[in-house]
């Protein structure tokens, strides 16, 4: 996992500086005044933009290592403080997007796998592959228009999710109420993926031996899919769903665009337009690095789930 | 000399009663993949679209005008005009083209570069395999948007950089794939064969290995288009695809959609839905073809 690590590093450092133009022109110039290569120059010393790459790179890498991710080029404020502030926001759609998918991809997976064949098993399978197909921004964009319309329906009066982001400690309605939506709109997205490997997984144990053994001593069909049946085959599901929860984190960038959230994705988008180095960098070591740490997650469910893995 | 024994000659000419007219492989296709064939039904519909655009749109996709600013659907602009008068329903025509040309490129190149990546990987083994695979890793590990994104900033936008911002990711993509069918054929006597032929690396590659991964390959393909177009419309979404005033899905949400939203919904809805439909058709036509050329991943 190391090398992993370490070549993202090398690689998002490197890519970001192949970037023509870089923080201080694009800040200066913003202004609108007359800027000469003087000031540009004691901005770029400012940053440390001046120093031979190889120093900057050492800097980079150290500081990853030692948790001092620096300071952002942009807003001048530490990295581990404007990351923070939005990881919360990102974790919990990512958590609850999760939960989302889980949540409809298991049972109709299952309905699926149990219904081989049948008009209820092309319905699934159609609904499944239209989650992959509908672009989540506009599901979001849909939602919205959805609730506004149902609203002035039933209540009189359009409501819109909240904008400003509370605490689910604080308030955890009001949290709900606005972070559920981006939740479902990504949450079926993923799901689709999950019922597909739900379906195929059940199939494929539903054909082993011990299930027809089950069978053969007249256990109930229930029981034997929900007992027998469904905890082996949750060993690819759980995979798929680890390997989308590490990408959702920075993957949420284009769903917070349409619900106005404050995260991750889209603290990403702007630090890579204002070419802040220092932030995409940060950035990009935390996506992988959860990535790398829901694999390790996924490990050890795996254990879990199938105890001959244990002994392997 | 060659000599060819009874059982070789029967092999042949059992291949060769294999190899069925071009029209009852469809008449069989259509029969068993009845999705699939719905899926092809709208990717033909598409190119149909894309093909004869100047014929088929009723106005100039690029044509503003501000008496006609946010119509509804009526008889005359029959699925409305956006904020600058511009008729959607031209706008989603052309924007076939727009889909389908980066949809289809990317996904060519892309997994065309993966073959022959995953195939010389696969071939030459070793440590090059090793630090090939390792490369691929890391550009794995980044969501496909994010390294999307970077190579965005890096190039900037407009159609050819959005085409290449959504080429690379899935270089690493289809050369995991191909690398480990192409494993198992290197293992074929006839590639030892080829070898004590004396014939070079790059022949081998391109003339006898390459042919044989086809499957995966054309699976891959067929499952990039779907995705090539859903990221160019992501991109364009976010501003930093498919300029104004191409006529592009994604870039038609951009902007207006979210602001009319309630004012005049027909901005947000029909873009929405060709991406959508076509995204859906590509999806389902793909994955018949993948159980038509590979019946051992059916179950999935």
């Amino acid at each position: 996992m190391l090398p992993t690590l370490i070549g993202a590093a090398l690689l998002v450092f490197f890519l970001m500086r192949l970037i023509p133009g870089d923080i201080c022109e694009i800040r200066l110039a913003g202004t609108g005044l007359y800027v000469d290569e003087e000031q540009i120059n004691v901005c770029r010393n400012d940053l440390g933009l001046n120093d031979p790459l190889l120093l900057q790179l050492w800097n980079f890498i150290i500081g990853f290592f030692t948790f001092d991710l620096g300071k952002s080029m942009w807003t001048g404020r530490a990295i581990t403080y404007e990351i923070g502030l939005r990881f919360q926001l990102s974790l919990q759609v990512a958590f609850m997007a999760t939960l989302v998918a889980t949540v409809i991809a298991i049972p109709l997976g299952t309905i699926s796998a149990v219904r081989q064949n049948t008009w209820l098993d092309y319905f699934v399978r159609a609904f499944s592959i239209a989650g992959i197909a509908i672009p989540s921004f506009w599901l979001g964009i849909m939602i919205i228009l959805g609730l506004l319309i149902f609203t002035q329906a039933w209540f009189g009066t359009p409501w819109m999710p909240p904008i400003e982001y509370v605490s689910p400690f604080q308030d955890f309605w009001g949290n709900m109420s606005q972070l559920i939506w981006p939740a479902v709109a990504t949450g079926y997205r993923y799901s689709a993926v999950a019922t597909r490997m739900t379906r195929s997984a059940l199939l494929e144990v539903m054909r082993e031996d011990y299930i027809r053994t089950a069978r053969a001593k007249g256990l109930m069909e229930k029981l034997i899919i929900n007992r027998h049946a469904l905890k082996n085959s949750m060993l690819p599901v759980v995979t798929v769903l680890g390997i989308e929860f590490a990408f959702l984190m920075g993957g949420l960038v284009v769903t917070e665009q349409v619900f106005n959230l404050n995260g991750l994705g889209k603290l990403f988008v702007d630090s890579v337009l204002q070419k802040d180095y220092s932030m995409t960098q940060a950035l990009v070591m935390v996506v992988v690095t959860v990535a790398v740490f829901t694999n390790f997650i996924v490990d050890i469910a795996y254990a879990w789930l199938d105890p001959r893995i244990r002994y392997a | 000399m060659v000599t060819t024994t009874e059982a070789q000659v029967e092999a042949v000419f059992e291949e060769l009663a294999e190899k069925r007219p071009f029209w009852s492989i469809s008449k069989d296709f259509v029969r068993k993949q009845p999705l699939g064939t719905a899926g092809m039904a709208i990717v033909l519909i598409m190119i149909f679209a894309s093909t004869f655009a100047p014929i088929i749109a009723p106005y100039d996709p690029e044509l503003n005008s501000f008496e006609h600013m946010l119509t509804a659907p009526n008889t005359d602009f029959l699925l409305g005009t956006d904020q600058f008068g511009r008729d959607i329903l031209s706008r989603i025509i052309y924007g076939a083209q727009t889909a389908l040309f980066v949809g289809f490129t990317s996904a060519l190149v892309g997994s065309t570069l993966g073959l022959v990546l995953g195939v010389a990987s696969a071939f030459f083994g070793g440590k090059f395999d090793l630090i090939f695979q390792r490369i691929m890793d890391i550009f794995m590990s980044f969501p496909l948007i994010i390294l999307a994104l970077a190579v965005v900033a890096i190039f900037g936008t407009g159609v050819q950089n959005v085409i290449l911002a959504i080429t690379i990711p899935f270089v690493p993509r289809c050369a995991r794939v191909v690398r480990s069918s192409a494993l198992a054929i290197r293992e074929i006597p006839y590639i030892d064969a080829a070898r004590a032929n004396g014939f070079s690396n790059a022949r081998i590659i391109l003339r006898h290995m390459v042919p044989n991964v086809m499957a995966p390959y054309l699976i891959m393909i067929t499952a990039f288009v779907g995705q090539g177009i859903l990221l160019e419309a992501s991109l364009s979404y976010l501003g930093l695809g498919v300029q104004e005033p191409t006529p592009a899905w994604g870039l038609m949400l951009q902007g207006g959609a979210e602001e009319y939203v309630e004012s005049a919904p027909w901005v947000a809805i029909w873009p929405g839905i060709a991406i959508s439909l076509a995204v859906f058709g590509f999806n389902l036509f793909g994955d018949a073809v993948r159980d038509t050329l590979d019946p051992k991943l059916r179950s999935q």
